[in-house]
């Protein structure tokens, strides 16, 4: 038989109840519709014919949608690579204590806070080879750089513009991370005669790694979401070369209001986000649980 | 109050955290409890302020049952090893916290003389931030005395503390305690810490209530070896011996006379303090000679450890003695003195205490 | 294995005016070749800063260090060649124990076949060489704290070892075993070891050589015995023992000595200055005498605790409570009861102005 402590009442669980009421409104219910979509053809608002499974069996087979995938995956890995050691070496280089330190912080935290649509704007007036200061240096040199009719340049212009908008966050967890450590260890490390790379590579990186973990986590959702920035910066262009899966889904359901299908792909969509999650956090889990056994027998 | 803890338990997942046991702190005095880290020391406290339930078993007050009471209903203080204090409010307003919770009359009054008790008037306005350690602590002891419960419990108050800071507070605390109708419960992991507490202890081990009573005498006479591991510092030494019709014989063959021991299995275990060998030998000792292999000098006494053909032995020599690391030296027990323990390790035999009365 | 001597001051800002305006007051120190030296002292009293001015993670904002007479105050920790134990553990969590150990070795390209053998020299006096494999960082914190202090050893010329509070985190009944194991490798190894610590224990046990400080003031050093018999400052004599000296205001004039409103007769080898004083005795030398003994006073027993190993009484002479230690033989006395206590005697210490007097 085992004793629990009651709590003194159960009023508080009346205060949660608006709360409820409003996620209920504004998530849980939309979900249902898009269930509901997604089993559905819905030829117009009038008429729908119930289908079962078949939207998801023809989303599985578009052709278009495995290479809006193809292409987000390929965004969210390059992402990755590139954000991660920047963001890692930007946190090795700021400072850590007194007034510079503030002033640097806010300065590398200040393109967090531009809303995305300002982002993709900011980036294509300045890709624009007439008046955009990165068109015209690029035209300068001799590229013929234009991010509408190019698409490697659509590419990397998309892919610079990412970095330049997210690196700051990686930054951020990671001088978190650094600050964290004890002096002990470089005061120790400095005694062993350690050389800079090796305080790096025993130390910092080591100690660095259940913030990291977060970075990457955070980081690959959100560029596998992308939606807003490229948009605004190609429109998806030219073709579909910069056209991610969410872009994609919203020409589906938008553009050509196919809402079956596109219900259908909300729901994959979210799964596989879902699982890529699970798997991260995972993984994440297994190494903050060797961290916290170490802190254990300290 | 009259805290009383019946066949308490503790299981959290399959490990168990508290063994069953029952314990009544006698009510208005200091109970220590007494163990390692990781001996149960926090787990019972926590059980005792109503901070977590037991597995079974039940906990009442005055006979009132409160086993499933939350801590909010009871009337209890508690001190922690980290100093903790509200760091937005001043230290005068800390004290006044409960103070003013239970909306009492001449709030100022009552914080100005507790401030004085504990010696931090002069830091009245300042924040806990600002304070050293050692007054950090006593800003939150001021704070659990203002609550003026009933209970009292504090989780190895001093430990974050330096060594002569802990004995000057430690003295205070043992005043303030005396002079209030509390009753305390006391976690340390330091013998010498429950000695110099006094009131009684309760020795812990690996989850398990080994012993219950006078602190004195859980010293004097512990049941079983375990406690006497638990409670002494420098450690007991331990000697196998076996016992035979006309005595008891150690390892080296040397023969003890104690007296006859009320057991059947021959094996057994003695247990001398460090501070029963001594230099000079007096009539009817035994003689154990061995190799120096350690000499501590602590200012007022010398440890020498010493090998021996019995075993490894500690001894605590008062005064400054100097001696050669691999010199031989022979010291001298009196019987009289000894620890006998049973194979099982319950305690058989313990030395009359001299001069007490 | 070096020699270091420290003339040095270290201040907070930049004109220091007032003794509260330095961390460490100016003093001069050696620390002979292969000593075994303790500094002691409550906290804030400067002996961490005053390691890492030695160790060279603090420079000195005045004075020189100087390592078998060579300057090397500007130098840096690798250059001085020292080895430093922190508070807690400080290991590489990605190396095992063997690659801990032999990593200031690396750094300082040893070949391969020497970096093994030495690994193997230091984990075997430090009991380590069954875990050489294993990973540093799933070890216990008293396992831990020797690889930090096995990195320090492992450099042969390695000029000497400082510790800081090392022992901290240790269990209690760990402590005992590797402060044995600290002396056994000052034995062996004969290395200038320099322990700080707050816990008069330790640093007794250790060292050979005390310096007890306070407040940014080094106010004596000496052996575990002279601290003990002879404290040159008060302070040594309330730090050092456990309980502390006790002291009385006494006043003096000519051989008369004047104590909570009792004259006791001075000894005649003993000159003292007259006016106040303060003198000092420890709880440990003051005995139960018989009434009326010469140099006894007769105090009221207010507390007598039974500590196992000994007997505290506490004791009322006038407003003053004194303690005194009894072996758990002798005869003890009851709260209440009137006894007379010794307070002249061999050990006495008078001080004035806190310093030592006689």
């Amino acid at each position: 038989m085992s004793i629990t402590v009651k709590p003194v009442n159960q009023k508080a669980w009346w205060l949660i109840l608006p709360v409820f009421l409003c996620v209920a409104f504004s998530a849980i219910l939309p979900l249902m519709t898009v269930v509901n979509y997604s089993v559905q053809d819905i030829i117009s608002p009038e008429r729908r014919v119930f289908v079962g499974t078949e939207w998801f069996a023809a989303v599985m087979r578009d052709q278009d949608l495995h290479e809006a995938l193809w292409r987000q995956m390929v965004f969210s890995f390059s992402v990755l690579v590139l954000e991660i050691p920047l963001g890692v070496l930007l946190a090795l280089s700021m400072p850590s204590k007194g007034w510079k330190s503030s002033a640097v912080l806010v300065i590398v935290a200040l393109s967090l806070l531009i809303p995305w649509n300002v982002v993709g704007t900011i980036w294509q007036i300045f890709g624009r080879a007439d008046i955009g200061l990165l068109g015209m240096a690029l035209t300068e040199l001799g590229f013929d750089y234009s991010y509408t009719g190019n698409a490697l340049h659509a590419w990397l212009t998309v892919l610079v513009m990412d970095v330049w908008h997210w690196t700051p966050l990686v930054a951020l967890l990671g001088y978190a991370g650094l600050r964290s450590i004890p002096d002990a260890y470089y005061q120790a490390a400095s005694i062993d005669g350690a050389s800079k790379f090796a305080v790096f590579r025993y130390i910092q990186l080591p100690k660095m790694r259940g913030v990291l973990m977060i970075a990457v986590l955070l980081r690959f959702m959100d560029s596998f979401m992308i939606y807003t920035e490229p948009f605004v910066l190609t429109g998806g262009g030219p073709g579909n070369a910069t056209t991610f899966l969410s872009q994609y889904l919203t020409q589906k359901a938008v553009g050509q209001f196919d809402l079956g299908p596109a219900a259908a792909f909300s729901l994959i969509y979210f799964l596989i986000i879902l699982l890529l999650c699970f798997i991260l956090y995972n993984w994440m889990q297994r190494v903050g649980t060797a961290d916290k056994s170490e802190a254990a027998h300290a | 109050m009259l805290l009383s803890l019946q066949g308490i338990s503790k299981k959290v997942g399959a490990a168990n955290w508290l063994y069953e046991m029952s314990l009544d702190p006698v009510p208005g005095s200091v109970t220590v409890l007494l163990g390692a880290t990781q001996a149960g020391k926090t787990s019972l406290m926590r059980i005792m302020a109503g901070l977590d339930a037991p597995s079974l078993g039940k906990v009442s007050v005055d006979s009132i049952d409160v086993t499933g009471m939350p801590v909010r209903t009871r009337n209890v203080a508690m001190v922690y090893q980290q100093f903790i204090n509200y760091p937005s409010m001043t230290v005068a307003d800390n004290i006044a916290s409960p103070l003013k919770l239970r909306r009492e009359p001449n709030i100022s009054d009552r914080v100005q003389e507790l401030a004085t008790k504990l010696h931090i008037e002069m830091f009245l306005d300042r924040y806990p931030a600002e304070l050293s350690g050692g007054q950090q602590q006593r800003v939150a002891l001021a704070r659990a005395l203002a609550k003026a419960a009933p209970l009292i419990l504090l989780d190895e108050p001093l430990v974050n503390l330096d060594y002569k800071l802990r004995e000057e507070l430690r003295e205070e605390l043992s005043q303030l305690f005396a002079a209030g109708d509390a009753t305390v419960v006391y976690a340390t992991t330091e013998p010498s810490e429950a000695l110099l507490l006094g009131g009684y202890t309760a020795v812990m081990d690996a989850g398990e209530l080994l012993q219950y009573g006078p602190t004195a005498e859980v010293f004097h006479f512990p049941k079983s070896l375990r406690v006497a591991r638990a409670f002494s510092d420098p450690p007991m030494n331990l000697l196998s011996a076996s016992l035979q019709a006309d005595g008891v014989v150690l390892k080296s063959g040397a023969m003890l006379n104690i007296g006859a021991l009320p057991t059947s299995t021959p094996d057994l275990t003695l247990g001398v303090r460090s501070n029963a060998l001594r230099l000079r030998p007096e009539p009817g000792d035994l003689s154990l000679t061995g190799q120096v292999e350690l000499a501590e000098i602590s200012g007022s006494d010398t440890f020498v450890h010493l090998s021996t053909s019995v075993g490894e032995l500690v001894a605590q020599l008062t005064g400054v003695h100097f001696f050669d690391l691999g010199a031989s030296l022979t010291l001298h027990l009196n019987p009289a003195q000894v620890y006998a323990f049973d194979a099982k390790g319950d305690l058989l035999l313990a030395p009359k205490q001299v001069g007490a009365r | 294995m070096a020699r270091i001597d420290l003339d040095i001051a270290h201040a907070y800002g930049a004109n220091p005016q007032r003794d509260e305006d330095y961390a460490l007051l100016p003093l001069k120190m050696s620390f002979a070749d292969g000593g075994a030296y303790a500094l002691l002292g409550p906290s804030g009293c400067g002996k961490t800063t005053m390691l890492n001015i030695m160790s060279g993670l603090l420079r000195p904002s005045s004075g020189t260090v100087k390592f078998d007479g060579v300057d090397l105050t500007h130098a840096s920790p690798q250059a001085r060649n020292i080895a430093q134990v922190f508070q807690f553990p400080v290991i590489y969590d990605t190396m095992t124990v063997a690659e801990n150990l032999a990593f200031p070795l690396r750094n300082r390209r040893v070949p391969q076949a020497q970096i093994k053998q030495r690994v193997g020299v230091i984990a075997e006096m430090l009991e380590l060489s069954a875990q050489l494999d294993q990973r540093a960082a799933n070890l216990s914190a008293d396992a831990k704290q020797k690889i930090s202090l096995g990195r320090g050893l492992v450099r042969s010329d390695v000029s000497a070892v400082l510790f800081d509070e090392p022992l901290t985190v240790i269990d209690p009944h760990l402590k005992w075993q590797l402060r044995r194991k600290l002396k056994q490798i000052h034995h062996e190894l004969k290395l200038t070891l320099i322990y700080v610590t707050h816990d008069q224990v330790e640093a007794l046990t250790f060292a050979e050589q005390v310096v007890v400080m306070t407040r940014g003031r080094a106010v004596q050093i000496g052996s575990a015995e002279a601290l003990f018999e002879r404290p040159q400052h008060s302070f040594v004599g309330h730090f050092i023992g456990s309980p502390g000296m006790n002291f009385l205001p006494a006043a003096v004039s000519g051989n008369a000595l004047t104590l909570a409103g009792q004259d006791l007769t001075l000894n005649a080898d003993l000159k003292l200055p007259n006016g106040d004083l303060k003198l000092g005795i420890r709880p440990e030398y003051l005995h139960l005498v018989d009434p009326g003994t010469a140099g006894a006073l007769a105090a009221q027993v207010t507390q007598v605790q039974d500590i196992g190993t000994y007997v505290l009484v506490t004791a009322l002479i006038g407003s003053h409570l004194l303690k005194a230690r009894l072996t758990p033989e002798q005869p003890r006395p009851r709260a209440g009861e009137q006894v007379w206590l010794q307070v002249l005697g061999a050990q006495t210490c008078f001080y004035k102005n806190e310093e030592l007097l006689a």
